[in-house]
């Protein structure tokens, strides 16, 4: 790919993500730790084909916001969410809803690398397979060489694809993990912090990763860094106290926010 | 002064050696901890230390050595002909004197005056005070018993003196250490290492005693029976050896009991490791806390219910009903109603231990499985795995090798368990594989052997060691291999 098409592409997706329908919309979500309450009736929609940002400071809900779009949150004891979330027209929290479905189209990648103690080709197949998505084992193979070439991992671990994940570097770990969530085709992927705990190197390779993965996929992402926020999403939101203070152009977000609040955090006077 | 009271004493030293230097530390500090090197408390145990381990130290050398020092000497003062005859007639004149010494303190000094040195009338005066004698005393004897009481004496009241002393000294050199720059925490913290060193060493120096004494009785076994004949032999007959029968000659066998311990055992296993796992990942990943806060610790009961109630449990209830239920299959399906479970059966042992060894399967998976990182979990759920797949396919693999050194464990403990065996599986010891009848095992084996009226130099007893000490290698290879996996699975997640 040349500069010029690259740019062109840029310019298509931009296009599409101003056309798109959102992917996904929260209306109006709440979420309760027991008697504690952590979101005050957030409304948040998440575009098609773009990487949203969700930035604040420690404790602003807005990993809770993350957790509760593909339901992470039913396995936190105590924990009781309100509202309506919808992944294009379905109700995510509907009673028919079956959360491994859900699971399925939304996927996750975690803040620290969690691969699963098995070989990088396992931890890729892992998904693929409980979903019954290889119909042999070639099938089975180019999955997981299309999900490791769309992490840009391939080329770093095709000689060693039956040796542990955990023997990789931090870095690549986060990558095996973006390539596992990427290889059962979810349609949306939440990261959660996905660089804190990587490397500038690293980071840097994971956020051209994400770059790249918006042609395919709607994004969110949470991140402690407004660099990364400014160089990774087309869009931005920002929680402040289990509320969404803005949420716009991330362009328009870093120059000129419309809440006095999100300008404070930007220019680091709280949080 | 007795000995608890000197203790006491020291004790009490020590305890104002530490109020003492603790203010003398701040008095030297000027009234600020800060200025000192330690805190003030480190001073004061420093100086506590000092009055009491030296002290202590001392008391128990002089403990030990007297007594023997003074026997030493009374023995040196026998007359001649006392000292030709055997050692064993020489420590019944040495027990009598001990005797008479301990009498003449019972005595006041009218009756000892009055007695003088007829010895027939100490005997009967003595008798008369509950101190029996053996004879009639010897003159010689009732001077050595006087000999016996000063010596005792005199060295009881110089322990006395120099332990106190020893301890005040203590205190009073520490004491005078005590400086703004002077080290006291590093000292007592040496101190507190070496205690904890020779505590852990206790421990060990125990395991390495039982094992050479089970040992050195062994090695006499074997003097009696060859080796191979005692770890390939498929018979076990010791038959008798009655204290002075002089003992006939049996057959030492291990293999029947081996087998049986093994098969026991594994019946156990059978039983134990599936129910135990399943319950373990209940109580691991589906139960909610509450269920959990209670079920856990009612599971756990189990494991405190002393194995003999397991064992009358298993004689008087679980023995019968198989051998019932038995006989009642047998007569609806030939016609003929007798039973082909026994009462006492591999069956009923193995049920009944199992049982016995759920809770510890549990137990150790289900702190094996919490172990494994909720990140693996999470990141598995996140794929759209549902419960069960998350747990086969990732957290039981994860949790794998730590399980398998759990379930080694608890084998280890079934191949040492004795009182349900004896009540449930009998004592006939058997080479056969048929799970309804009687087997027995090692462990049942030694209790037979060691019970009753003995003769501790005859195979029929010795074998006991034997047995003990391959029980002993058994459950220790077990424990070890079982510890190395253990240790190999923490590593994955640190």
């Amino acid at each position: 790919m040349n500069m010029m098409s690259e740019a062109a592409v840029e310019k298509a997706l931009d296009q599409k993500m101003n056309d798109a329908s959102y992917k996904m919309i929260g209306k109006d979500v709440s979420v309760y730790y027991g008697e504690k309450r952590a979101l005050f009736d957030v409304n948040l929609n998440v575009r098609e084909n773009t990487v949203t940002a969700l930035i604040g400071p420690s404790g602003c809900g807005k990993s809770t916001f993350l957790r509760c779009l593909n339901r992470m949150n039913d396995t936190i004891e105590n924990c009781r969410v309100t509202g309506r979330i919808t992944l294009d027209t379905d109700d995510i929290y509907d009673q028919n809803i079956d959360v491994v479905e859900l699971r399925a189209r939304v996927g996750m990648v975690f803040q620290k690398p969690n691969p699963f103690p098995k070989s990088i080709y396992e931890n890729i197949s892992y998904g693929p397979r409980i979903h019954g998505l290889a119909r042999n084992k070639t099938d089975m193979d180019q999955i997981v060489e299309a999900s490791l070439q769309r992490a840009g991992l391939w080329t770093e671990v095709k000689d060693r694809l039956h040796e542990s994940g955990t023997g990789l570097s931090g870095g690549q770990q986060q990558r095996l993990c973006i390539a596992r969530a990427v290889a059962v085709s979810p349609e949306v992927i939440l990261m959660d912090e996905p660089c804190s705990a990587l490397d500038p190197i690293a980071t840097a390779k994971v956020e051209e990763l994400i770059h790249e993965l918006r042609a395919n996929y709607t994004i969110v992402i949470v991140t402690h860094s407004m660099q990364q926020a400014a160089r990774v999403s087309q869009r931005t939101a920002m929680f402040h106290l289990g509320q969404l203070v803005e949420e716009n152009d991330t362009d328009k977000m870093f120059t000129n926010p419309d809440d006095q609040r999100t300008q404070d955090y930007i220019m680091g006077r709280f949080g | 002064m007795s000995t608890s009271l000197i203790l006491l004493i020291v004790a009490m030293v020590g305890l104002a050696g530490y109020v003492i230097g603790a203010r003398r530390s701040l008095a030297v500090g000027g009234g600020l901890s800060s200025k000192l090197h330690s805190r003030p408390g480190y001073y004061g145990s420093f100086v506590a230390v000092w009055a009491i381990v030296p002290a202590v130290f001392v008391l128990f050398i002089w403990l030990v050595a007297s007594p023997t020092y003074i026997s030493s000497s009374i023995r040196g003062a026998f007359p001649d002909e006392v000292k030709a005859q055997s050692e064993a007639e020489q420590g019944l004149a040495f027990g009598m004197i001990t005797s008479i010494a301990r009498g003449m303190n019972v005595l006041s000094l009218e009756e000892i005056d009055r007695v003088g040195s007829n010895p027939v009338d100490l005997r009967s005066a003595l008798g008369a005070k509950g101190v029996p004698l053996a004879g009639d005393p010897q003159p010689y004897m009732v001077e050595a018993a006087g000999n016996l009481n000063t010596m005792t004496y005199a060295s009881r009241l110089a322990m006395t003196a120099a332990v106190l002393a020893i301890s005040g000294l203590g205190a009073a050199f520490a004491y005078r250490q005590i400086a703004p720059r002077f080290r006291a925490r590093n000292r007592v913290e040496k101190v507190i290492l070496v205690s904890l060193v020779v505590a852990s060493s206790i421990a060990i120096l125990t395991t390495v005693g039982i094992v050479l004494s089970m040992l050195t009785e062994a090695t006499r076994f074997f003097t009696h029976v060859p080796a191979w004949e005692f770890f390939f032999g498929t018979v076990w007959d010791p038959r008798f050896a009655a204290a002075g029968s002089g003992g006939s000659e049996g057959q030492f066998g291990l293999i029947p009991l081996l087998l049986g311990t093994l098969y026991i055992g594994f019946v156990a296993m059978l039983f134990a490791v599936p129910i135990g796992l399943f319950s373990a990942i209940y109580m691991a990943e589906y139960a909610s806390p509450k269920v959990r806060s209670v079920a856990k610790p009612l599971l756990e009961v189990l494991a405190g219910i002393p194995t003999i109630v397991y064992g009358f449990f298993a004689l008087t209830t679980v023995g019968p009903f198989l051998r019932d239920l038995s006989s009642q299959l047998n007569g609806l399906v030939t016609g003929d109603y007798s039973n082909f479970i026994q009462a006492q059966s591999v069956l009923t042992a193995g049920f009944v231990m199992g049982i016995m060894l759920i809770p510890y399967v549990s137990s150790l998976s289900d702190d094996i499985i919490t172990a494994v990182p909720r990140a693996l979990r999470d990141g598995s759920l996140g794929l759209g795995a549902t419960r069960s797949e998350t747990i086969k396919r990732v957290i039981l693999p994860a949790a794998l090798p730590g399980i398998v050194g759990a379930l080694l464990m608890t084998a280890s403990r079934a191949v040492g368990e004795t009182m349900i065996v004896v009540l449930a599986a009998g004592v006939a010891a058997r080479i056969q594989l048929n799970p309804f009848e009687p087997m027995t095992t090692v462990t049942v084996k030694i209790v037979n052997q060691l019970t009753g009226d003995l003769e501790f130099t005859s195979p029929q007893t010795l074998v006991a060691f034997a047995l003990g000490i391959t029980l002993f290698a058994i459950t220790l290879c077990l424990n070890i291999y079982a510890l190395y996996i253990v240790r190999k699975y923490r590593e994955q997640y640190e």
